[in-house]
């Protein structure tokens, strides 16, 4: 079912910036913000957590270097020893090397990999339109209708008093 | 309409007037303070015309010297590395020392694109794009020369250890250097493809929604993975965005040290020295700039690009050059000092023959180009005048390809003993597909800025003005309370 939102867009960041302020002062809930570029300070002013992606880099790349150090362990010293130039099987100074190369490898990709996850990008996803060009030059304020809850008049209000450009009703599945 | 709310960061309230730390207006980085809608116009619109002559003459020698590449290789996989001038005494010649070249070319891409991130220099944003997609072709072509050197390129694979095993429990050596440098090569590819890639994501959205129809608004459909432009989604892209250049600046420097090492870890005299980690870092960043200076130049000229990739970009890269170049001669001091001072007769012989020996052109070539040429960019007029820095440039990158020569083929060619010398003479074939090499860098980086946003227009937009200005305040900014 189609769900209905407020979208009301700004020519310039300052504007929206002020405008989601006012929005969140005026305890409405902000569904999301769309700009043509990472605003400073809107991920204060929207009141957004810090991202716990960094997590998944910190616990894939642990993973990644004992599997490094364990595969190389595993090959060298047990699997088929070898002697290359009367070096020990268990050269682990030697192993830094690959076992930092894949650390790196690993956590990059999975931590790439997250993003796309949480943020559920993926190819041949049709993109959310609530205004045109806000990949271009226009920034957008989007507010979810619920039904009671929601005063679209007071929200109409608020958003005209800080000066957005144009404010409309649009109907979008979520 | 008449606000009565109190614009945050609103012009100058007297109050806080006196507070205010005095500071230098923000940097410029954009000519002529477009808006955003024209950044958009001005960096989509190349992608969208036919390209002029300039570009297609470019693009018809650089397929002429890819098809050539195509040849010389073919002809090298049914023949052998015979067909080379390489010998018993000199093993290792032209393809290592443009695998070593184009390795370091990739360099300056990733330190623009991720150290110069974390140190929020703003001025990367006109040249990451660029930056970063010549580090992925150069480590395309870099790629090439030890898969076609290994003699039998159809066995390349078992340079990896993967599973089943084929042979046997036997394993790839872990302990050699030249196993590290697969895994830091591929690595640093897969690293920098991601990151360039992600980069690119919000602009092929804006390409996107820019394009007509067709199979163009197909694949920017698909690549741009439904990109809305969501803040939401913005902030994790950024936090991630932070992280991978976190994780590239340690990747980089471990890429060029670990192929250092394919020579440190060696006992030749001339390659069994501490010193060629940093040395072949700085080397690599040295001829990288080299590269990102001839390259932005040429792309500057033929998109009309002059407003994004103004002079003062081309001056910041030009001190990063001579900084490099620097430190480049003073490594090579040291190389002859420790040699002096060491006292092991090969060593010091070593750099006796480097400077006064059959090779010493080449050496008096790249003291040339590597250490005089970078001190001409002590003066201002020369860092502004940009025919003289791409003259500079040219000479850095030829200077470069010398070090990397000087390094393998002289230290090869007279080694311990007398009777193991010999000369390396280049064959046709050893000169053919270097300028080969040069035809697949070439062909790709131009259909990169025929097809691709070659520009970051994001990035552009967010420095732009205000944006610009407002990072350099956000640390004293104060919030003000909104009265609605």
């Amino acid at each position: 079912m189609p769900e209905r939102f407020l979208v009301a867009t700004f020519t310039d960041s300052e504007t929206l910036l002020t405008a989601v302020r006012a929005v969140r002062q005026n305890s409405f809930r902000i569904y999301d913000v769309f700009a043509p570029y990472p605003v400073h300070d809107l991920d204060h002013a929207m009141g957004v957590k810090h991202s716990r992606l960094p997590w998944v880099t910190f616990v894939v790349g642990v993973l990644a270097l004992s599997f490094a150090l364990i595969f190389q362990f595993y090959t060298s010293v047990l699997d088929w020893p070898l002697n290359v130039g009367g070096k020990p099987d268990n050269s682990t100074l030697a192993f830094v090397p690959i076992c930092f190369e894949l650390t790196v490898l690993l956590s990059g990709l999975a931590t790439v990999a997250a993003l796309f996850l949480r943020t559920r990008l993926y190819p041949g996803k049709h993109a959310q339109g609530f205004a045109e060009d806000v990949t271009n030059d226009t920034f957008a304020l989007v507010l979810r209708w619920r039904d009671n809850a929601f005063d679209v008049h007071r929200a109409r209000r608020v958003l005209e008093e800080i000066g957005a450009d144009r404010i409309r009703e649009r109907e979008a599945h979520t | 309409m008449s606000s009565t709310v109190t614009r945050v960061n609103g012009k100058a309230p007297a109050e806080s007037a006196p507070e205010q730390v005095p500071m230098l207006p923000p940097p410029v980085w954009v000519d002529d303070n477009p808006s955003l809608r024209q950044i958009t116009d001005d960096i989509a619109r190349p992608l969208e015309v036919r390209p002029g002559t300039g570009w297609w003459i470019c693009f018809g020698l650089a397929v002429a010297a890819l098809i050539n590449l195509g040849g010389m290789v073919a002809y090298l996989v049914a023949k052998g590395i015979g067909i080379w001038g390489l010998n018993n005494s000199v093993g290792w010649a032209f393809a290592i020392t443009n695998f070593v070249f184009w390795i370091g070319i990739g360099h300056a891409g990733t330190l623009i694109s991720a150290i110069l991130l974390l140190f929020r220099q703003q001025w990367r944003t006109s040249i990451n794009r660029s930056a970063e997609a010549m580090t992925i072709f150069a480590v395309m072509c870099a790629g090439i020369f030890p898969a076609i050197h290994v003699g039998r390129p159809w066995l390349v694979y078992f340079i990896f250890p993967y599973f089943p095993n084929q042979r046997g429990p036997l394993w790839v050596n872990f302990r050699s250097p030249l196993v590290w440098d697969v895994f830091a090569i591929s690595t640093y590819f897969t690293i920098s493809l991601v990151f360039w890639y992600l980069g690119m994501i919000p602009d092929l959205a804006t390409l996107r929604d820019r394009a007509a129809g067709g199979i163009k608004k197909f694949v920017f459909n698909v690549l741009s993975l439904g990109w809305s432009g969501s803040h939401r989604t913005w902030s994790r892209y950024e936090i991630v965005s932070l992280v991978l250049a976190g994780l590239a600046t340690p990747l980089v420097l471990s890429v060029h040290s670990i192929v250092s090492m394919d020579f440190a870890t060696s006992l030749l005299p001339g390659w069994h020295t501490t010193i060629f980690p940093p040395y072949f870092v700085a080397g690599a960043i040295y001829s990288g700039f080299g590269m990102v200076l001839t390259l932005l130049i040429i792309t500057r000229y033929t998109m009309n690009l002059q407003r994004y990739i103004t002079v003062r970009h081309l001056d910041k890269m030009a001190k990063v050059t001579m900084l490099t170049g620097m430190i480049v001669s003073y490594a090579y001091l040291t190389e002859f000092f420790a040699a002096w001072y060491g006292g092991n007769l090969y060593e010091r012989y070593h750099f006796v023959n480097r400077a006064t020996g059959p090779y010493a052109w080449c050496f008096y070539l790249m003291v040339l180009c590597n250490v005089i040429t970078p001190q001409l960019l002590w003066f201002k007029k020369i860092r502004n005048s940009v025919a003289l820095l791409f003259v500079v440039s040219i000479l850095v990158n030829i200077g470069m390809w010398f070090e990397r020569f000087v390094i393998i083929v002289v230290s090869l060619h007279r080694a311990f003993l007398p009777s193991g010398w010999g000369m390396f003479y280049p064959t046709i074939y050893d000169i053919g597909i270097l300028v080969g090499s040069f035809g697949l860098f070439f062909t790709c980086f131009l259909l990169f800025i025929r097809y691709l946003p070659m520009i970051a227009m994001w990035e552009i937009k967010g420095v732009v003005g205000l944006g610009a200005h407002k990072m350099a305040l956000s640390s004293q900014e104060q919030e003000e309370p909104v009265n609605a």
